[in-house]
């Protein structure tokens, strides 16, 4: 897993436009995406879902969460 | 781990919400609040800078308990739900310089975006206008975002600076138990009260209270922000707070029509000017400053009641803009803008291109 995006301490809208562009530059494969708060972790889910990409896994850490997403 | 499902953040949610928060905005309007503004936090904001004594505009002075019970909602539903996250350290004084600018800006058009919705609601024509500076504002707001503009991350805080917000909304709430309005007085203890005008038309205190606390609690839960729906459509074309948007308008007018409070025209509307270029001028100013802050005023709130510093400082950027709005002749009144409005517009105008240019990458 090479693509990370951090979207850490972020505010509105972001993480999303990252994760976006991020997106957008692969095409497909694997990505991660690094939120800290509900909010993001929201958004950042139904922008990536509206692309095509599918929310593999969530983990959450201490006071944050790694989104897993994969096309 | 699995995400903890939040019913209110998908589609139906934000939909429910806004159409709650449509209704009881009507509602307030039925029981006491000014006309079309049953929800006004750019106004309310104003309101409560009045009854502190920041400003001594007489007529719009009161302690708006709604405000108070955003913060507490929010904060109430952030502890319950696990999303209390003190944080801040995100270019406070830019957010602080833009509340002061948004709320200028609302307060040359008369409303924040939720009274563009509310008036639009009401019949009030020339709130469209204020629509359409609201809608430039934003999009000139999106052009920065689209060129990488950012106001760098925010930090973790402690617990303890979390709670501030919602304690300075307590320490208000019990200033407007304990100094409660004596009719006819402008003043009981240390607040200020208006007896005539926009400033005296209130709810009951624990009506409009608990319509705040409700709202507080719906709205950090959906993440309702009237500014995000707008902004999210422009850069995303991602239509989800929209709908909320939509939603809270129907309902309104709907609730309106049936309290008999729908008054279509352009004169004579409740709390509002015709010039036209000036409402939207001021909205343009206000939808930029909330776009580069992250937030409408509503959302800065709940925000605020989450813990984060930052939208509090926003906040009370906006109280302070109030203040000077009123001392200056900077905001209208319902005979047009203020003697010193046209200034206003353009130096805040020019503060905010100042925050965007200086604070993008490209």
């Amino acid at each position: 897993m090479s693509e990370v995006v951090d979207a850490r301490g972020l505010s509105c809208p972001q993480p999303v436009l990252l994760t976006l562009s991020k997106l957008s530059e692969l095409n497909d494969g694997e990505c991660a995406v690094l939120v800290d708060n509900e909010v993001s972790l929201e958004n950042v889910s139904r922008a990536a879902t509206n692309k095509g990409w599918t929310v593999q896994t969530v983990t959450e850490g201490i006071d944050e969460y790694k989104i897993l997403l994969k096309k | 781990m699995q995400l903890r499902k939040n019913l209110f953040a998908g589609t139906v949610g934000i939909i429910v919400v806004g159409a709650i928060i449509g209704v009881l905005a009507s509602l307030l309007q039925k029981l006491g609040n000014p006309g079309n503004m049953g929800i006004c936090v750019a106004c309310f904001d104003r309101d409560i800078a009045g009854a502190l004594g920041l400003h001594r505009a007489d007529v719009v002075q009161y302690l708006r308990p709604e405000i108070i019970g955003f913060i507490l909602g929010s904060f109430v539903s952030a502890l319950l739900f696990r999303e209390f996250k003190p944080r801040a350290g995100s270019a406070p004084l830019a957010r602080f310089i833009l509340g002061m600018c948004a709320m200028i800006g609302a307060l040359v058009f008369l409303g924040c975006p939720w009274r563009v919705i509310l008036r639009l609601a009401g019949g009030d024509g020339n709130a469209l206008f204020g629509l359409l500076g609201l809608i430039t504002g934003i999009g000139i707001g999106v052009v920065f975002f689209k060129q990488g503009y950012s106001l760098g991350r925010t930090g973790k805080q402690t617990y303890g600076l979390g709670l501030l917000m919602p304690l300075i909304a307590l320490g208000l709430l019990v200033l407007r138990i304990v100094f409660d309005q004596i009719p006819g007085d402008p003043k009981s203890g240390v607040l200020f009260y208006s007896v005539k005008g926009p400033g005296s038309q209130h709810a009951a205190l624990f009506i409009s209270l608990g319509i705040g606390l409700l709202v507080g609690v719906l709205a950090q839960r959906s993440r309702f922000c009237t500014m995000g729906a707008i902004r999210d459509m422009i850069l995303f074309r991602q239509t989800h707070l929209m709908l909320g948007f939509l939603t809270l308008f129907i309902f309104a007018l709907l609730a309106n029509l049936y309290f008999g409070q729908f008054h279509p025209g352009f004169v004579n509307q409740p709390v509002a000017h015709t010039q036209s270029f000036w409402n939207f001028s001021g909205m343009l100013v206000a939808g930029l400053a909330f776009a580069l802050a992250g937030g409408c005023p509503g959302r800065q709130l709940f925000m605020s009641g989450e813990g984060d510093g930052d939208a509090a400082i926003f906040v009370l950027g906006m109280i302070v803009g109030a203040a000077f709005a009123h001392n200056w002749g900077l905001a209208s009144s319902p005979a047009g803008i203020g003697p010193h409005g046209m200034a206003a517009v353009i130096v805040c105008l020019l503060v905010c291109l100042f925050i965007g240019i200086t604070n993008t990458k490209k």
